[in-house]
């Protein structure tokens, strides 16, 4: 197989599926997220136990869910628990292992904006907001973040700080007693950046083939350090691009189907 | 508890400047009651809800909402709600203050008020910004035994809630199954519950733990089939997330959006109408 054989999308969900280790509990985000998550789940992680903050509690989707709720969510879950209940008995009470995010902006330090470009009070754009980020960026053991990077998104400076990453780096996270580590890696379609074991700054510590170093920094807002041991990652099995595309055209299917609703005579 | 037609339980207890929670998290979502609420031209309406989805994209939009307590505003897996960005961003139709909250504080601010305390409590960890938005007002308390730091969220009690739910049965109890969110708290939060439901049953025929909300709780109660449309109603319908996705074009544009108001809500009469203009219900 070559890099022409597969997309920079797809490399990126299947590099972001990798860091999930069988039987971890993950809280997960919508989107990219949620994608890899059960990419990791129907193949190398089948013991990964999927956690929605829609309640569903060890999830197992046959498509992926286009909202957070969805009722495939639900139909394949162990449990449904309550928002109160999702938030305080699993996430507060420390029993998730990763929580895999997403965000509009994250700076170098890994904290993440959803929740507005701009001023808070007049917004260039208003984003969703907080969601469920920045209790799961606080209590997760570890936090695994995918984005697509672009110098719109990988920003010297957060207009607005919903989740924490590592604050101002060099252990001001830990300073703060923080009950998670914070962001273990963050997955781009460049290629994935960890933080430094000191000042905890993110650096490029992997390339996707076919991209060059220089193309990663053009897509960075900040002057991006590179790791010096800089490694390339291993190009998408055959049985990891079946089964990622499988799953997005059974999604694709599932969400064009018409809804039918038959009302009492 | 009166079982009502939606109409008259909205023109009897949903009044302009309340505030009003429509709740239900992705699911169960009363869209049919939020229409009728449009059609009735209420008017500075304080809105709460965890997840504002396009409920609460319409009712900003056509001007029903003041201020607007929420914790994500997306349309989920598609990206923007256009009509609230263009509230907050250009004041259109009219400015909407935000109260803002992340998911789990206003998971306990409702518990809270479910269970007539002041205040629900959190751990504090310092960082998110969320919590220094002006409106939020989240404040930092001492546990008394431990000293450790709280987040404190002021509680939550809606001047009304409205759920949808899938049953209700000759007594007047109802039956919500699947993803519950915050509704069961929302209700007992509130100061007058209003249920919209699939179905009307003889015996609901529940688990012992169901989540079952008493006749005596609900204020009113109104059978509208499909009144959660296009979100969905577990054992019912599936959510139309074809049409989550095209709101996003629909919602993108004032006067197409204004279009399609006026021809689905506005000139219905009611949920069935609407069901039939789209074509959902034969």
């Amino acid at each position: 197989m070559t890099s022409a054989d597969y997309s920079r999308d797809e490399i990126m969900t299947v590099t972001a599926a990798r860091q999930l280790r069988n039987g971890a509990v993950c809280f997960v985000g919508i989107g990219l997220p949620s994608a890899a998550c059960n990419l990791a789940r129907m193949t190398h992680a089948p013991d990964l136990v999927l956690i929605y903050e829609s309640g569903t509690v060890g999830t197992r989707p046959v498509v992926l869910p286009l909202s957070i709720g969805d009722g495939e969510l639900a139909e394949t879950a162990t449990c449904v628990v309550s928002l109160p209940e999702i938030f305080a008995h699993y996430l507060q009470r420390g029993r998730i292992d990763v929580g895999f995010l997403g965000a509009a902006q994250i700076d170098r330090f890994g904290n993440l904006n959803s929740t507005v470009i701009g001023d808070y009070a007049h917004p260039r754009v208003r984003l969703p907001g907080a969601g469920g980020a920045a209790e799961i960026s606080t209590h997760a053991r570890e936090v695994l973040v995918v984005m697509k990077q672009s110098p719109r998104s990988f920003v010297p400076q957060l207009d607005f700080r919903t989740s924490c990453g590592y604050l101002a780096g060099s252990g001001a996270r830990r300073a703060s007693d923080f009950p998670g580590a914070g962001p273990r890696a963050v997955i781009t379609d460049f290629g994935v950046l960890r933080p430094h074991p000191e000042t905890e700054e993110l650096q490029l510590t992997a390339l996707y083939p076919g991209v060059s170093v220089d193309a990663a920094r053009a897509a960075t807002g900040w002057p991006l350090q590179v790791a010096d041991a800089l490694e390339t990652v291993p190009i998408p099995q055959p049985a990891e691009l079946a089964t990622l595309r499988g799953l997005q055209a059974r999604t694709r299917h599932a969400h064009a189907r018409p809804v039918r609703i038959t009302l009492p005579s | 508890m009166e079982v009502l037609p939606l109409a008259e339980a909205i023109a009897t207890h949903v009044r302009d400047g309340q505030s009003i929670a429509l709740e239900g998290f992705t699911h169960l979502i009363p869209f049919a009651a939020g229409h009728e609420i449009i059609r009735q031209q209420r008017r500075k309406l304080r809105l709460i809800r965890m997840t504002p989805d396009l409920i609460y994209d319409q009712l900003i939009g056509m001007g029903c909402a003041e201020r607007l307590t929420f914790s994500w505003g997306g349309n989920p897996g598609v990206g923007s709600l256009h009509r609230l960005r263009d509230a907050v961003e250009r004041q259109w139709p009219l400015p909407l203050a935000l109260s803002e909250f992340t998911h789990a504080q206003m998971a306990v601010a409702y518990q809270a008020g479910a269970s007539g305390l002041p205040c629900g409590l959190l751990r504090h960890y310092a960082g998110t910004e969320v919590r220094r938005v002006p409106a939020a007002s989240v404040r930092t308390v001492r546990c008394p035994f431990t000293d450790a730091a709280l987040a404190a969220v002021p509680a939550i009690n809606p001047d009304v809630t409205i759920l949808h739910a899938q049953q209700i049965d000759a007594e007047g109890n109802v039956l919500i199954r699947g993803i519950i969110g915050a509704a069961k708290e929302a209700a007992m939060a509130a100061r007058c519950v209003l249920v919209t439901v699939e179905e009307r049953v003889e015996s609901l025929r529940a688990d012992m733990n169901a989540v079952v909300l008493p006749s005596w709780i609900i204020t009113a109660a109104s059978i509208v089939p499909g009144g959660a449309y296009p979100s969905y109603a577990q054992g019912y319908y599936p959510r139309d997330n074809a049409f989550y996705r095209a709101w996003d074009e629909i919602a993108r544009d004032r006067g197409e959006f204004l279009a399609w108001m006026r021809r689905h809500v506005l000139e219905v009469p009611d949920h069935a109408g609407l069901l039939r203009a789209l074509g959902v219900a034969a």
